[in-house]
C-alpha cells in the first residue's frame, strides 16, 4: 500500500491541495500527516479541516510544535512564528483547536513510526539534523522506518540497527529501495514552507510492501499563497519565503 | 533462509548446474519464465565471517542492476529477498571473462580493442550515474561480438541511491592490484576512479605484469597515492601512444587523468590522434628524488580530496564540416556556434568530421582524403584549439547522414553540430537533407546551425 507522508503544511492550502492531487495520481491510498498543520500561512482553517477529514477516515495525523502552540505557549517560537500563531488563534474555531489539542505526539503502525520531530523525546521538538540525532530517534522508535518532518529539508538517513546512520540527499522522483535489513529515517520535507531555495512543495510516498520510498517536489501556485499571506496582514517575511522557497 | 542448490525451485526459477563457486558466492544456470533468454542466478555465500559485507554487496547489486539499461551490464530479471533467499537472476552473458586473456602480453592493437570496449562499457554506466568500483579482468566479460560487459556491481555506487556500503566497507574495498587512489582514500563519488582501474587492466594486458603488484598491507595500498609505476614500454613492446594512454589513466591525481571514459575509448580507437606528452616516451620511473617528492605530497592525504566531477562535464562534441563546399555561407555560422559551445567546457574533445562522396570522379592525382584533411585543418585553425582537444577525420562514404550517425555512435559522441539544409536543398523533401536524417537517427543531441534569414 502506498502512503503519502505530508509534513509541515503550515496553513498553505495551495501547496497541500497540489500534493494531495499529485499523490492521488500516483495511486496513494493512505496519508500520514506529520504535524505542523498551522502557523506561517494564511489558511489554517481549511488546512485543519482537510487533515481532520482524512483523520476521521482512518488516515494518520500527529501533532507538531506549531499545532501545540495554538493551545499553549508561543515562548518557544521566534517572533514571526509567534505572530502567525497569534493570528491563527483568532481564526480557528473551537472544534479546530480541540482537534489540534487531541493529536497524538507519535504513532506506530507495523514497521513504521510516525512523529513530527525526534522519536527520542517527541515533546521536546528536537531537530533531527545530524546522524547522531537520527540514530537517537531511530533507536527510540525501534522500528525499521521512522517518518518525520520538523526539519524542512528532505533527507534520508540510513544505517544498521546497531551502528551509525548516514545522511543521504534524495533526488526527487527516484524510488529508493529501503530493505528491512536496515534502519531508515526519512525527513519528508515541508509541504507548505520549503526552505532549500526551491519553492516547490515537498513530500514523500512510501510503498512499504515493495520496500520503496520516493521523495517528491510539487510545483504549486506559491505566488497565490504568498499573496494571501500579505493580504491577511501576516509578516511580509513569510510571504517572501514562499515566493523564493527560502 | 532457503538453501539454494541445484534442483531447487524458487519463485518460478528452476536452479540448474553450479557453474562458479568463489569467495563471494556461487553462480548457477537457471531456467525461468523469460522466453528466449538464457539465465544465471547469483547467490551470495552465507554464514561466512564477512557475510555482512557480502549481503550489503548483494543488496547494492540488487538495487543498481535493475536501473541499468545497457548491453554493457547483465540484463536484470529478479532478486530474492535478502532475509529469506538472497539471489539475483540476470541474463547469462555469453563469452569469456577477460581473465582468459591474461598471462602473456597482448599485441598493442588487441590491447587497444579490448581497452576501448571496456571504456565504452564504463562510459555507458557512468552516463547512467553508476561508478563500478571493481574494474578488473575477472569482472569484464567479452560478448562474442566484442562488446564488453561489466559484471559484479556489488561495490558500485549509484548517484541517486543511498550508498549502503559507504560506512561499512573495510579500508579500501576492491581488488588489491586494481584499486584506485580514490578507493584507498574512501572517496565513493568520483567516476574517474574507474579509469585508474582501467589503466591497471591495460597495463596488465600490454605487459603481462601488474603496475603495483598485489599489496596486502595498508601501507601497500597507500603506495598507490604516489608510486610512479615502471613505464610499460620497459621490457614490453608498447608503442608511445599506448604508453601515453595507460600512464594517463594511472595518474594518481584524477585531474591529471582522462576526464571521461569516452575520451579513453576514442584515443584507443585512434592511435594516430593520441596527443603525446612526456608520458609517451618515458623510459624509466621517476628518479628517487622525485618519488620522494610524490610520496611527501601524498603522505597527508586523507578522505576525499577532490570535488566529485559532474558527469557530462567532459563532453565529446562532433562537428560535421562540409569541406566540399568551402564557400558555403554556413561555415562562419558553424564556426561561431562551435566557439560558443566549446566555451562552456574546458574538458571537451572535439571531433571534426568531413564526409566526402566515395563516388566523386577522381580527376586529379591528388588523394582526396589528404586534400580534404588539409581543408578541415584550415577550417578549424581559427578556433585555436590545443591539439590534445581536437581530432580530424575525413571519411569517404556514399551516405553522409548514415556515416555521421555511425561515427557518433562509435565514438560516444554527446553532441553533434552540423549545418541546416542549404537553400538549394530546401527544394528537396525535407527528410532527405543530411541534417534532418542525422537529427532523426542520432544517438545524442543534435545542434542544427542555420544562417539566419537576411544574413546570408
Amino acid at each position: 500500500m502506498r502512503i503519502a507522508l505530508l509534513s509541515d503544511i503550515h496553513s498553505n492550502l495551495e501547496a497541500l491541495r497540489a500534493c494531495l492531487a499529485h499523490a492521488r495520481e500516483r495511486g496513494v491510498e493512505r496519508h500520514a500527516f506529520l504535524g505542523d498543520f498551522v502557523g506561517y500561512g494564511a489558511d489554517p482553517v481549511a488546512v485543519v479541516e482537510i487533515v481532520a477529514e482524512h483523520a476521521a477516515r482512518g488516515d494518520l495525523a500527529v501533532k507538531g510544535n506549531h499545532d501545540e502552540a495554538i493551545g499553549g505557549s508561543t515562548a518557544y517560537l521566534n517572533d514571526t512564528a509567534a505572530e502567525a500563531i497569534d493570528w491563527s488563534r483568532g481564526v480557528l474555531g473551537a472544534d479546530h483547536r480541540r482537534f489540534l489539542a487531541a493529536l497524538p505526539l507519535a504513532l506506530t503502525e507495523g514497521d513504521a513510526y510516525f512523529v513530527h520531530a525526534s522519536a527520542a523525546a517527541p515533546e521536546r521538538w528536537d531537530y533531527v539534523d545530524s546522524p547522531i540525532a537520527a540514530l537517537k530517534s531511530v533507536a527510540a522508535a525501534d522500528t525499521v522506518y521512522t517518518f518525520s518532518g520538523h526539519v524542512h529539508d528532505q533527507v534520508l538517513y540510513h544505517g544498521t540497527p546497531a551502528g551509525r546512520m548516514t545522511a543521504f540527499r534524495p533526488q526527487a522522483g527516484v524510488a529508493i529501495p529501503v530493505s528491512l535489513q536496515h534502519r531508515w529515517l526519512a525527513l519528508v520535507g515541508s509541504v507548505g514552507q520549503p526552505r532549500d531555495g526551491n519553492p516547490a512543495a515537498a513530500y514523500a510516498i512510501a510503498d512499504l510492501d515493495a520496500a520503496r520510498v520516493t521523495f517528491h517536489r510539487v510545483p504549486y501556485d506559491n505566488l497565490a499563497a504568498a499573496r494571501k499571506v500579505r493580504a491577511a496582514g501576516l509578516p511580509a517575511a513569510l510571504a517572501y519565503r514562499l515566493e523564493r522557497g527560502i | 533462509m532457503i538453501e539454494i542448490e541445484s534442483g531447487v525451485e524458487i519463485d518460478g526459477y528452476v536452479v540448474g548446474d553450479r557453474v562458479h563457486s568463489g569467495a563471494m558466492g556461487s553462480v548457477f544456470r537457471v531456467r525461468g519464465p523469460h522466453e528466449g533468454v538464457e539465465l544465471a542466478m547469483k547467490v551470495p555465500r552465507m554464514g561466512a565471517a564477512d557475510s555482512n559485507e557480502l549481503l550489503l554487496a548483494f543488496e547494492t547489486e540488487a538495487m543498481i542492476l535493475p536501473l541499468l539499461a545497457t548491453s554493457h551490464a547483465p540484463r536484470f530479471f529478479a532478486a530474492g529477498k535478502v532475509t529469506t533467499a538472497p539471489y539475483i537472476v540476470t541474463e547469462w552473458v555469453p563469452g569469456k571473462s577477460l581473465d582468459s586473456r591474461l598471462g602473456s602480453p597482448l599485441p598493442p592493437d588487441e590491447v587497444a580493442a579490448v581497452g576501448a570496449a571496456i571504456a565504452d562499457a564504463l562510459h555507458a554506466v557512468h552516463a547512467q550515474g553508476v561508478i563500478h568500483f571493481d574494474v578488473k579482468p575477472h569482472n569484464v566479460v567479452m560478448r562474442p561480438d566484442g562488446v564488453a560487459v561489466l559484471v559484479d556491481f556489488g561495490l558500485a555506487h549509484h548517484r541517486s541511491l543511498p550508498d549502503l556500503l559507504a560506512q561499512e566497507l573495510r579500508y579500501a574495498a576492491g581488488s588489491a592490484p586494481y584499486i584506485s587512489p580514490e578507493q584507498v582514500l574512501r572517496n565513493r563519488s568520483d567516476p574517474r576512479s574507474d579509469l585508474f582501474c582501467l589503466g591497471v587492466v591495460l597495463y596488465e594486458l600490454a605487459t603481462g605484469h601488474l603496475p603495483f603488484g598485489t599489496p596486502a598491507t595498508l601501507q601497500g595500498y597507500r603506495d598507490r597515492l604516489w608510486l610512479d609505476p615502471r613505464p610499460p614500454s620497459r621490457g614490453s613492446a608498447v608503442p608511445p601512444w599506448l604508453q601515453e594512454v595507460i600512464l594517463r589513466c594511472l595518474e594518481p591525481d584524477p585531474d591529471q587523468r582522462y576526464q571521461s571514459a569516452a575520451h579513453v575509448a576514442f584515443d584507443l580507437r585512434h592511435p594516430e590522434q593520441v596527443p603525446l606528452t612526456a608520458r609517451a616516451t618515458k623510459a624509466d620511473q621517476a628518479t628517487l628524488l622525485r618519488q620522494v617528492g610524490r610520496w611527501w605530497r601524498a603522505r597527508g592525504l586523507q578522505g576525499p580530496r577532490v570535488a566529485p566531477q559532474a558527469l557530462g562535464a567532459a563532453p565529446v562534441i562532433m562537428l560535421a564540416v562540409d569541406t566540399s563546399h568551402p564557400e558555403d555561407p554556413r561555415h562562419p555560422a558553424l564556426r561561431r556556434v562551435a566557439r560558443q559551445i566549446l566555451s562552456l567546457s574546458s574538458e571537451f574533445r572535439l571531433l571534426c568530421v568531413s564526409v566526402i562522396r566515395a563516388d566523386i570522379v577522381r580527376n586529379s592525382a591528388e588523394d582526396p582524403v589528404v586534400e580534404h584533411r588539409v581543408r578541415l585543418a584550415n577550417w578549424v585553425h581559427s578556433l585555436a584549439l590545443p591539439a590534445s582537444r581536437l581530432s580530424l577525420h575525413v571519411v569517404e562514404a556514399r551516405d553522409p547522414a548514415a556515416t555521421l550517425v555511425e561515427f557518433a555512435r562509435r565514438n560516444n559522441v554527446d553532441l553533434i553540430v552540423l549545418g541546416a539544409p542549404a537553400p538549394g536543398e530546401m527544394a528537396l523533401a525535407w527528410w532527405r537533407s543530411v541534417a534532418s536524417t542525422v537529427t532523426a537517427n542520432a544517438p545524442c543531441s543534435v545542434h542544427v546551425v542555420r544562417v539566419a534569414e537576411g544574413r546570408r
